[in-house]
């Protein structure tokens, strides 16, 4: 096996196909980033012309402020896990991929707890239609991520990642920090921007 | 394994043979259906990407035939307003979605390998992928009209026109989910090449050496990743708005219709440079080739595609000049705009210095290339004379924009698309197209395009709205819109006799050979029609033009045809990103089914969404995760692995 990588004195890399997911992974990012900017565009260009934006006033703190810093300590979480299969701990994995989608799904459950408590519907005005569809993707996101930590997390179980061969978890997690990333614009976007004014 | 450089020539040619037969029994699909079904050779891909357009082209082609019968003269009534609606949307989206932009995908899916020395795309089931959400958007498009309710807004469909208040039926929606759906094929597709640009070049394609059409493909990927969001987006503002009662497009409410002209050209203006860059390169690959010399300037044309796809992603507002912005904006995008002909201005120079500098052999691709540079010149200068807004004011929703897109779209488009056909169909098939039939194929093109569209210069001068129906007689259109239907019967003649060219050639054409037309680059090193591996060898590449180099008495010399044969399974080589530096043997996946079911379970979605059933909605979902797992479920450690 692998003679020809010999002959060229290069590695043989029969993961490949997965190594390569990562620019796969990277464009992706750039392609959904692109996405959350033009949605952002769209909330600052109905308010540049709006009497009053947020209506309402700016939104409340008292759990997306919380909710905030539980999602960004679950990327902390994961990182821990990914570091953890780099140096083939699988329990570390394990462990970390479980805390990790814990806290993800405790935001999930906070965020809808705080739509719930919205005196307005994406029908009432321009506004709650922007706020309910630019945290209602970003929701989506969290939900999709959840997802791939769940799938990665019966695969880990199963014992198919090792040190030299986790790219599938690498992408996950890359994925996992990208969607905390557009929170914190949009959390900034939405919540604290407003304040500004 | 072949270690041919330590063993005799004559053993050499034995184990070549046995190599071969090996290769061919990896990567072959089998012709059965389910072969058919999960094939991601990116050389089949290619090919159903080509035929796939090509129909749309002829749909889209019988609209524009039916449009222009019914504008043949004043006060006609052959169609409804409402059925012509439906065929001006229908046929813009046709051949700006549906054609133009996957045409170009379809020659880059089957050259780019074979030009760069690989063996497939980085990610070939994402490639089979990106085709078949193609084809089954393309038909959920289509689809509008088994239930007579075809999209009907214009293919940029303004608010709030597009508002369910104004537009009831399922028209819109059709229209909305179709791009949302598309977009994500071209998004995938555009990763894909990204992806392959910069890990499978030949060992030793450093970035001045690949073929320009690489350079075309490679600046629009971007331009897609980075606009088509922006299309996503409108798209799903308008769903939102028309079936759950969100209100971004509804000024009573707070929102803006202008919202949705910004998003769409944000988008839609950089999708012109992405149906004409990869043409534009199709045209640099080809001339030299005609002109017995290497393309002149190749450095300049290279940054020219670059700088074209960045200037020309901040000219959207131009498209707005008429919507009441403030002058300063419109005067930094009026001057943006004009900007562009600076690029497009060092292309030309460059063909032109190509052609005057080399021995010009006017051959079928080349008449093709004559036309489009012509036709790109035309384009060009009645697009800058839109640049300055008080001109653009005069004869915007005239039929001058008309002329001026149609300009563009087929001269930078179709036109090289068709020199492309007629140059690498010898590649594809293995057998030549008809030199006779050809160049009446190319005058009765030409000549139809020419009198169809510069009379709209004059109608559009003259104030012919465009998008009505039907238009008084003695206004003093009646001559220029006859001659306009004339030109468009002559040039669907032309498209008509191409097709019978086709067809003959494919029979009975004469065997073409590995390399026809004595061209230069790697694609043509390989057999007519290529094997499914490409190369038994992979190629070391050396220069621009690999097999011109023994023309050239001293400089590099590429390798080609002799080393390491790559057989131990599907196996190709990455290289570094920059100077394409061998970096490893990659494993390469085998061919696969989930992207055809994945495509099937995000048809599901998109029909569920169009009915409005969330359950349904819900349902593809859920499918479409199912395919995802199995598309990504790593196999079980093997042992040894990691470990060479």
């Amino acid at each position: 096996m692998a003679t020809a990588a010999a002959a060229l004195a290069i590695p043989y890399a029969p993961e490949a196909a997965h190594a390569s997911g990562r620019w796969g992974m990277r464009l992706l990012i750039a392609t959904e980033s692109s996405f959350f900017a033009y949605l952002l565009f769209s909330y600052f260009y109905l308010g540049s012309m709006a009497p009053a934006w947020p209506p309402d006033g700016p939104p409340s703190l008292t759990v997306a402020g919380p909710d905030t810093v539980i999602l960004l300590s679950s990327s902390v979480t994961l990182w821990w896990a990914e570091r953890g299969i780099a140096r083939g701990a699988q329990t570390r994995l394990r462990a970390g991929l479980l805390i990790t989608f814990v806290l993800g799904a405790v935001f999930i459950a906070l965020q809808a707890w705080e739509w719930s408590q919205k005196t307005f519907t994406p029908q009432t005005s321009a506004y709650g239609s922007l706020y309910f569809t630019v945290t209602g993707f970003h929701g989506a996101h969290v939900v999709a991520g959840l997802l791939m930590n769940l799938v990665v997390q019966v695969w880990a179980w199963r014992g198919l990642f090792t040190r030299d061969r986790h790219a599938l978890v690498s992408n996950a997690a890359l994925y996992w920090h990208f969607v905390d990333a557009v929170w914190v614009v949009v959390f900034t976007s939405l919540y604290l921007v407003p304040r500004l004014a | 394994m072949t270690p041919s450089g330590s063993t005799s020539p004559a053993a050499t040619a034995v184990s070549s043979q046995l190599s071969r037969a090996r290769l061919a029994e990896i990567w072959e699909t089998p012709a059965d259906l389910r072969g058919i079904l999960s094939s991601v050779d990116h050389k089949t891909i290619g090919k159903r990407y080509l035929v796939t357009a090509f129909v749309f082209f002829i749909l889209g082609g019988l609209e524009a035939v039916v449009m222009r019968a019914q504008l043949v003269h004043g006060d006609m009534h052959l169609l409804t307003p409402e059925a012509y609606n439906q065929l001006f949307t229908m046929h813009g989206v046709t051949m700006i979605f549906l054609f133009a932009s996957p045409v170009l995908s379809g020659f880059s899916n089957y050259l780019w390998p074979l030009m760069i020395g690989s063996r497939d795309m980085a990610f070939p089931r994402v490639n089979a992928l990106s085709y078949w959400t193609f084809l089954l958007a393309g038909i959920f498009l289509y689809s509008s009209f088994l239930v007579g309710q075809a999209p009907d807004g214009g293919w940029f469909g303004y608010a709030p026109m597009t508002q369910r208040a104004y537009s009831p039926g399922l028209n819109i929606d059709f229209y909305a989910l179709g791009l949302i759906y598309l977009g994500i094929s071209t998004t995938v597709g555009a990763v894909n090449f990204i992806a392959t640009f910069f890990t499978l070049r030949a060992p030793g394609m450093s970035l001045d050496r690949v073929p320009v059409i690489l350079w075309g493909t490679l600046t629009v990927s971007f331009l897609i990743v980075f606009f088509i969001p922006a299309l996503t987006v409108a798209s799903t503002f308008l769903y939102l708005d028309r079936n759950v009662g969100t209100h971004f497009f509804d000024a009573a409410n707070g929102g803006h219709p202008l919202l949705w002209q910004h998003l769409f050209w944000i988008f839609g203006h950089p999708w012109v440079y992405i149906v004409v860059l990869p043409a534009m390169g199709l045209a640099s690959d080809i001339i030299p080739t005609f002109c017995r010399r290497p393309l002149a300037g190749y450095t300049f044309v290279a940054l020219a595609t670059i700088a074209t796809g960045i200037v020309g992603s901040g000219v959207w507002l131009h498209h707005m000049f008429a919507t009441g912005l403030p002058p300063l904006a419109m005067s930094f995008f009026s001057g943006a705009s004009m900007t562009i002909a600076i690029p497009s201005g060092v292309s030309v120079a460059a063909w032109l210095a190509t052609i005057w500098y080399g021995r010009p052999v006017f051959k079928v691709p080349f008449l093709f290339m004559i036309g489009f540079i012509i036709l790109f010149v035309i384009g060009g200068v009645n697009g800058v004379m839109t640049a300055p807004v008080p001109f653009d004011w005069q004869l915007t929703d005239t039929y001058f924009v008309v002329a001026h897109l149609h300009y563009v779209l087929l001269g930078i488009n179709v036109f090289p698309v068709f020199g492309a056909l007629y140059y690498w169909m010898p590649k594809m098939s293995g057998r030549m197209m008809s030199e006779r039939i050809g160049r009446w194929v190319f005058w009765l093109m030409f000549a139809g395009m020419n009198l169809a569209f510069f009379p709209m210069h004059i109608t559009g001068m003259l104030g012919m709205a465009r998008r009505v129906y039907t238009y008084p007689s003695g206004m003093g259109w009646d001559a220029a819109n006859l001659v306009t239907t004339v030109g468009a019967v002559v040039f669907a003649a032309g498209v008509l006799l191409f097709l019978v060219d086709l067809v003959r050639s494919l029979r009975v054409g004469p065997l073409a050979g590995d390399n026809p037309w004595d061209a230069p680059t790697l694609e043509w090193s390989t057999t007519s029609p290529p094997p499914p591996y490409n190369f038994a060898v992979l190629p070391t590449v050396r220069s621009r033009y690999p097999l011109w180099e023994d023309r050239i008495p001293e400089g590099a010399r590429s390798i080609v045809g002799r080393g390491p044969v790559l057989d131990d399974g599907r196996e190709t080589i990455g290289t570094s990103p920059l100077d394409a530096d061998p970096v490893a043997v990659l494993h390469m996946p085998p061919d696969s089914s989930w992207p055809l079911l994945l495509a099937l379970a995000l048809t599901v979605v998109f029909y569920a969404l169009l009915a409005v059933s969330w359950l349904w909605t819900g349902v593809g979902a859920l499918l479409v995760f199912i395919c995802l797992v199995g598309w990504l479920t790593p196999s079980r450690p093997s042992r040894g692995a990691g470990e060479d």
